[in-house]
């Protein structure tokens, strides 16, 4: 019963991690006529003196160092907001959802439009907002604001994830809490502050970690609208990973990369489990 | 005190109103767009509130990307390939992993509790370290631009597994228990009790996995060449890298790319939004 799911997780899952573990140690390409030698830490450590890589894991960071916390406060806030007890709020849910079952290519060829310099409608609207003081600006070509909009347009796709993990957790505090802290005449924010948010300590975990984890998998973004650029402004782990591994075919090289990408990943799965487990003793 | 309580009633709704205009406007403008005919008055609307308004809507753009005009197959091609990508990795993925699942739920065997954690360990790894090593495998198995390239890696998943199996170790055995008695071999209670019972989690995982596979790139990228096996988010992106853009097709193509989860989404919300959220009761 276990033997079609276990081979399958064996040749495509297990067997491809060893493979880049092992390659990841070697001169391995995709074609070359030399054969493949045993090189040590050698791909490691021309991957540390890259500043290409450095600038992808630091985008990477920036990216995630700037999503996680909005997302999931924008997230906190929409579910607070739809949590109401009030007519059409199962409308504004729906809609706040939404974006996140558009497929990403869409939303960014859609945003492009938006986007589109010098005349786009976001152009526009930061002229009428400023009374034609600012812009146009070149949103995605310009190196100090294309890693920004990329970052905006991920958290307009995706923060419907977050807002809908929020209200799950939400609906689970229990409404006595509510009541007791009324009685003792809480106000509404103070009721936010002192039993909402730690109420909602598990949650925080898994939504802070699971936006870390997809951030740090930023791709379909990049490749689509800016292609890593501009100079490589928007390069990502992930990105870096695929033009080495399967554009330039340096399987070795690639691999090395790959393997700290999943160290990075591991970290921070790994920092879940520990404050879980804290907050399930504690209970 | 009616008159405060009816100031902050619209206060919310105000709020509200903005964030889903905020997450509807790109939408629309996507839909707006796709209807317009003329390519030079998209252009000449682009940056102003005319772009959100099809003055004479005409369905000439959905035509000519059924037909297949600038693109390198009628819109159906990649249509039909994402179908059968997604049916497939869903429809076997439900019985693999269920059974997998249902095996270490309730046989007893050595190694299960290893096994286990192995599936949980699993979880973590990120497909994008693997991609570059898989698409060796995928090569030596000949399977390059093909569908069983994009569909058997995917077909068992940890994450499934462990919905599946969370949800078996919840089942009382006192059910299978009577049905062992009456003879019925372990394939049989989990074909007749534990499947049919467990209709929710596929549900469940059947809309995370449509979802996941529906919106995936950076692995059909990799192995597809042509118009044959691409889905449509590599198509999208292909069309809309190909110059001269013309926006009108490129919107329509947009629309019909996201049309079916969309559908699916508004027909079923509570399903969509209740499966996400149960995405994050893991841990």
């Amino acid at each position: 019963m276990l033997s079609p799911a276990l081979l399958l997780l064996i040749g495509f899952l297990i067997i491809p991690f060893a493979m880049a573990i092992i390659f990841s140690f070697t001169t391995k390409r995709l074609v070359s006529p030399l054969p493949t030698r045993f090189v040590g830490f050698d791909n490691y450590v021309r991957l540390f003196a890259d500043q290409t890589f450095w600038q992808a894991l630091r985008n990477t960071a920036v990216f995630a160092g700037i999503v996680v916390p909005v997302q999931s406060g924008l997230g906190l806030l929409l579910a607070t907001l739809v949590n109401r007890r009030i007519p059409g709020r199962n409308i504004f849910r729906g809609i706040y959802f939404m974006p996140v079952v558009i497929p990403m290519v869409v939303v960014c060829v859609v945003w492009y439009f938006v986007l589109n310099y010098p005349e786009g409608l976001l152009n526009t609207f930061v002229k009428i907002l400023t009374f034609g003081k600012a812009g146009p600006y070149d949103w995605l070509r310009d190196p100090s604001l294309a890693l920004p909009t990329i970052i905006l347009i991920s958290i307009w796709q995706g923060v419907g994830f977050q807002m809908v993990v929020y209200l799950a957790g939400l609906q689970s505090i229990p409404e006595e809490l509510y009541e007791a802290s009324r009685i003792d005449g809480a106000s509404a924010w103070q009721q936010f502050i002192h039993v909402t948010f730690p109420c909602l300590r598990n949650t925080h975990v898994f939504v802070l970690v699971t936006t870390t984890i997809l951030a740090f998998k930023l791709f379909t973004q990049v490749e689509v609208l800016t292609q890593g650029g501009p100079r490589g402004g928007t390069n990502t782990v992930v990105r870096y990973i695929y033009v080495a591994g399967y554009r330039e075919l340096r399987i070795g090289y690639a691999s090395a990369a790959a393997v700290i990408f999943v160290l990075i990943v591991l970290v921070v799965s790994i920092l879940q489990r520990i404050l879980l487990k804290e907050e399930r003793e504690v209970l | 005190m009616k008159l405060k309580h009816w100031i902050s009633r619209m206060l919310l709704y105000s709020i509200l109103g903005l964030f889903a205009c905020i997450f509807l406007f790109p939408i629309w403008l996507m839909i707006s767009v796709s209807l317009k005919s003329d390519e030079f008055q998209i252009a000449k609307e682009a940056a102003t509130p005319r772009a959100l308004l099809p003055a004479s809507p005409s369905l000439v753009n959905y035509q000519s990307v059924l037909k297949g005009e600038g693109t390198d197959a009628p819109w159906a091609r990649f249509f039909v390939n994402t179908c059968i990508i997604v049916v497939s990795i869903v429809g076997c993925g439900i019985f693999v992993n269920s059974l997998a699942a249902f095996a270490l739920s309730r046989l007893r065997f050595r190694g299960r509790g290893f096994l286990v954690s192995l599936i949980v360990a699993l979880m973590i790894v990120p497909f994008e370290g693997l991609a570059v090593p898989l698409f060796l495998v995928i090569n030596q198995l000949g399977w390059f631009d093909s569908y069983q390239a994009q569909i058997i890696p995917f077909i068992a998943h940890p994450f499934s597994i462990f919905l599946f199996y969370q949800f078996f170790n919840k089942l009382p055995k006192e059910l299978d228990e009577a049905a062992r008695i009456d003879g019925a071999s372990w394939f049989q209670i989990y074909r007749r009790i534990a499947l049919p019972l467990s209709l929710p989690v596929i549900a469940t995982v059947a809309i995370l996995q449509s979802l996941e596979y529906w919106n995936s790139f950076l692995w059909p990228i990799m192995v597809t060449r042509g118009p044959e096996y691409r889905p449509l988010s590599v198509a999208m992106n292909a069309f809309f890298g190909q110059p001269p853009r013309r926006w009108g097709d490129i919107m329509a193509f947009a629309l019909l790319t996201a049309l079916p989860l969309l559908v699916m989404y508004l027909a079923f919300q509570r399903w969509f939004i209740r499966s996400v959220a149960q995405s994050g009761l893991k841990g």
